[in-house]
């Protein structure tokens, strides 16, 4: 357990990062993961736009693209863009915060490995030929309809996955309210733990419904239950409901993370405090509020009746008041600071014009009669790609940037950083731009072929062009990381200079145990304020040096989700094979093992002796 | 001289590009270009919010501009510290109330067209003689297709709805397998065809179709809802006429349940034989009565199968191959049953099958 690096055998490594409760380590694997997702479900984005490149085109089968489309949504979503959040807030928040880890670590390896193994069911479909088709909303009707085990493999594997994300939530959200270093009020926390706060919170209330929803959805499609089943008193509406009082939550849960981390870069970039500190904390709370209250926006064309559709209008253009101010409070950030425009900064300034643009657009579709229009046409798909890729994916690509020398000790490549972010964002741009014309021109959304003579084919043309831009983006962003990884110039705490929270004040990466000593906070962006009145540490001390308790590592959390996998299988095969029930059982029964031996067996961790850390604080010259 | 003309050639298409994308579309299928009140009160929101939120757009970018001139650290030293503003209430109070203002000046309009597009109240009246008083026209979409009857005139036709111009047609919707989508861009929003209910809505048409600049005699209706592999391939066509054209099309209708001269008699023969169990030639009737599309006015429609081509090769092209073209469809491909020779009598037939000669 030496901090000191030794060589060590790969299986060794290997067994190190199966079972680490480390929470840096952990944000690493779901980077790793969220990468991986992320880049199949870019490839599945490659396949559509190419399949849409011109009219009539047979590239791809119907089945297929419905397929694509499905999948495309479902990773995006769940498995790409949530897990590299979450790599982040692992990676970064515990360290913004003081604190030597999340309050459960194991929990916290749980929900990792559940996410993985959830993830891998879904795209095991591929390999079986049967794949998800009936959109990532699967609207009840369609997916009950919907043959094969494709549904089934979402139904189960974001079962999985979601109950992974719910842990890691709770987790979360017990480790900002409980591990703060002293002095770290709630109103001195950076932005990036605020929001991350709030969206654990949206987890912790809206992924409870998912999980009724497919259950429900499962019960249907595998033991014969009728809850969505018209013909059987059930009803498909109510699915729709489920679905979106957890989908539209979803997408705050998604974009609230990158406000904070777009706070973080405003700041450190302007060399200037966050303005209006207090009003960007009460609009992220109140975002996070409303949040819940505007799900129905997502169905003005279900025919729920005016009044359902006048009120649900009048919320969700509310959310544009907090929005709003978040984007002011922004401007008046770098208005009279010090920008320097790096690598994460670009994005940050590429990303205010292109949310507004679908900021806007989202108000529009808020008003309910305009909504039947642009409905389910390519307006929308314009609009939501405009507030996830040029919102949060900006947020994951400029983190990626920002970050990468706090997670892995280098720096990326600037000058190919910069590439990245023109591809990236004149791609961006061009693929989604036309779009919003599409959907006024009567182009419908999830259409698998158009014909000629409709006024769409040369929109759709550019449309692809820009897709292609966007991937030449990414390409160079990974050999960026290559490169950069074979490279591996060490840097020092703090790599961009300006750093004004307690993760720059710290090694780069931080030792395991993260803090010598636990730092007092005296303020907002406490290490600025340090180095201001001249503690070029930025650190104050609010302990002595003294022994640290530590959690140890553990497969069991590898195990138990292992055990879910094998039993997703059991379940979806029980009626059509003999082994189905069989291996259900088998399953389950190997999760429950797992979980007793992790009951049953009293493991209290470890202390790092203050020699030690005696020792790191010398090598490093007296500092933390 | 060619350094010129290349020259040229790129202004052109740039010329061509830009009046593209500030481009309104076709009037088919446009919602930019509404045919009918619903559609224009859209449109007008449309306009509402559009320039509203252009005004925040052009706010947020000035400021934006500015403050990358001005305060860049090039410009202001390497060690320049700015001052560490923590905010100002008077600045957060009006970025607050302004945009309440602005939203309000869209909430309101919007509340009213909700309630006025919603407004189904005049459905079911009738006038002193018991007559009703407005066009009703039950929808039903099915696995690619839709079916509309018109309960009160007791005629059924399928994927070509027909209209009259100028009055409220009042819609019952609902789905027979799973949920779509009924939509005629250029008329007005969509409304979903929901399995469980039946919903209603209006729409009023006041443009001929074929008064259509380029077009082909039909404004394009979508299903807009994933409903399957072929969801893309839903399509329907909208003929709009003057209410005396419209009259005359529903009695010729009505006229379809006795016997007509038939284009081919032996592709009667052939139809009677493999095609009857699913379709009907009279248009006389409701829905559901059988399990495929009526094909009463087929020969007077735009499409084969809602989007293909409506030419005698196409029709037999669909007929010999239906899972090819339209994946998923509940009609069987028919090129083994079927002889070339029979194929193309019963083409035949089809396209003879009209009401409006």
């Amino acid at each position: 357990m030496s901090s000191v690096a030794q060589k060590k055998s790969f299986g060794a490594t290997l067994w190190d990062w199966l079972t680490t409760v480390d929470h840096k380590k952990i944000g690493i694997l779901y980077f790793l993961g969220g990468g991986f997702f992320f880049v199949i479900g870019g490839i599945e984005a490659m396949l559509i736009r190419w399949q849409l490149h011109k009219p009539d085109n047979d590239f791809v089968s119907a089945g297929l693209y419905n397929d694509l489309i499905t999948m495309h949504g479902t990773t995006m979503i769940f498995l790409a863009a949530m897990p590299l959040l979450f790599g982040f807030m692992n990676a970064i928040v515990p360290l913004q915060i003081g604190a030597r880890d999340v309050a459960f670590p194991f929990l916290n390896s749980l929900g990792f490995w559940m996410f993985f193994f959830g993830g891998l069911f879904l795209n095991i479909s591929w390999f079986i030929g049967e794949v998800p088709d009936a959109g990532w909303t699967s609207y009840a009707s369609l997916s009950l309809a919907s043959q094969g085990h494709g549904i089934d493999f979402y139904a189960i594997g974001l079962q999985i996955a979601g109950g992974g994300t719910l842990m890691a939530g709770i987790n979360f959200l017990v480790t900002i309210i409980n591990m703060r270093a002293p002095g770290m009020t709630y109103m001195r926390m950076p932005l990036f733990t605020w929001t991350t706060f709030v969206a654990s919170a949206m987890i912790l209330f809206a992924f409870p419904p998912l999980t009724i929803g497919l259950f429900l959805l499962t019960f249907d499609r595998m033991f014969g239950g009728n809850f969505f089943n018209h013909e059987m008193g059930g009803n498909t509406i109510i699915w729709e409901h489920i679905f979106w009082i957890f989908g539209h939550p979803e997408v705050y849960i998604l974009i609230l993370p990158a406000f904070g981390i777009f706070s973080e870069i405003f700041s450190i970039f302007s060399r200037k405090r966050l303005f209006g500190y207090p009003s960007m904390v009460f609009a992220t709370v109140l975002i996070g509020f409303l949040g819940f209250m505007v799900w129905a926006h997502h169905m003005f064309t279900v025919g729920l009746g005016p009044t359902a559709n006048a009120i649900f209008a009048v919320a969700t253009m509310a959310i544009a008041v907090p929005t709003g101010v978040k984007i002011f409070n922004w401007l008046l950030t770098i208005w009279g600071g010090s920008i320097t425009v790096t690598t994460p900064m670009l994005y940050a300034l590429g990303f205010i014009p292109s949310f507004v643009m679908g900021g806007v657009t989202g108000v529009m579709q808020g008003a309910a009669p305009l909504d039947y229009q642009l409905h389910d046409s390519y307006f929308i798909v314009a609009h939501f790609h405009y507030v996830i890729v040029g919102g949060v994916v900006l947020a994951i690509l400029a983190a990626t940037h920002l970050y990468w020398p706090k997670m892995f000790g280098t720096m990326l490549n600037e000058a190919l950083g910069k590439v990245t972010f023109w591809f990236f964002f004149i791609g961006f741009h061009m693929t989604f731009l036309i779009q919003h014309w599409l959907g006024f021109w009567g182009m419908p959304r999830r259409v698998w072929k158009f014909m000629p003579n409709q006024g769409w084919d040369m929109a759709n043309l550019i449309s692809t062009i820009g897709a292609f831009f966007m991937a030449i983006g990414v390409i160079v962003l990974v050999y960026n990381v290559i490169i950069t990884s074979i490279k591996n110039v060490k840097v020092a705490n703090d790599p961009w200079g300006d750093g004004r929270t307690l993760e720059w004040a710290i090694e780069s990466p931080p030792l395991y145990y993260n803090f010598a000593q636990t730092p007092l906070v005296r303020g907002l962006d406490s290490v600025w304020i340090e180095k201001m009145e001249g503690n070029a540490s930025g650190l104050t001390p609010a302990e002595p040096v003294k022994d640290i308790h530590m959690p140890n590592g553990s497969i069991i959390p590898l195990l138990m989700s292992l055990g879910l996998f094998i039993a997703g299988f059991g379940a979806m095969f029980r009626t059509e094979t003999e082994w189905g029930l069989g291996v259900l059982i088998f399953g389950l029964v190997f999760t429950f093992i797992a979980m007793a031996a992790r009951s049953l067996q009293d493991d209290t961790g470890y202390y790092i002796k203050k020699e030690e850390i005696l020792r790191d604080l010398k090598r490093k010259g007296g500092q933390n | 001289m060619m350094k010129g003309l290349k020259k040229w050639r790129l202004f052109s298409l740039l010329a061509v590009l830009t009046v593209f994308l500030a481009g309104c579309g076709q009037e088919e299928l446009s919602t930019l270009l509404p045919a009918g009140q619903v559609g224009r009160d859209q449109f007008n929101l449309l306009i509402l919010s559009s320039v509203i939120m252009l005004v925040v757009i052009i706010v947020v970018v000035t400021i934006y501009v500015i403050a990358l001139v001005r305060f860049r650290r090039s410009k202001l030293g390497e060690d320049f510290i700015p001052e560490q503003v923590e905010g100002s209430h008077k600045l957060e109070l009006v970025w607050t109330v302004l945009p309440i203002l602005l939203i309000l000046l869209l909430a309101v309009p919007t509340v009213y067209y909700t309630y006025k597009l919603g407004d189904v109240a005049a459905m079911g009246e009738v006038d002193e003689d018991g007559n009703p008083e407005n066009l009703i026209v039950d929808v039903t979409a099915k696995l690619y297709w839709w079916e509309f009857e018109y309960p009160d005139l007791g005629i059924v036709t399928a994927q070509e709805l027909v209209v009259p111009m100028d009055e409220k047609v009042y819609f019952n919707l609902i789905a027979a397998d799973v949920k779509h989508s009924f939509w005629i861009p250029a008329v007005g929003g969509k409304l979903d065809t929901n399995v469980d209910n039946v919903n209603k809505f209006y729409l009023v048409f006041d443009k001929d179709s074929n008064d259509i600049k380029n077009g082909d005699g039909v404004f394009y209706g979508k299903c807009a809802e994933l409903c399957g592999p072929s969801h893309a391939l839903m399509d329907f066509k909208v003929k709009t006429m003057p209410r005396p054209e419209f009259d005359q099309w529903v009695t010729s209708m009505q006229a379809t349940g006795e016997k007509q001269i038939v284009a081919n008699e032996q592709g009667e023969e052939v139809f009677n034989q493999s095609c009857i169990a699913c379709h009907a030639v009279s248009a006389v009737g409701g829905s559901n009565e059988k399990q495929g599309p009526n094909l009463a006015t087929f020969g007077d429609r735009n499409r084969v199968a809602g989007f293909m081509d409506h030419d005698k090769e196409s029709l037999i092209d669909w007929i010999k191959d239906t899972q090819k073209h339209k994946p998923g469809n509940k009609m069987p491909s028919f090129g083994e049953q079927l002889s070339d020779q029979e194929l193309d009598v019963l083409a035949e037939y089809l396209m003879g099958l009209s009401v409006e000669q």
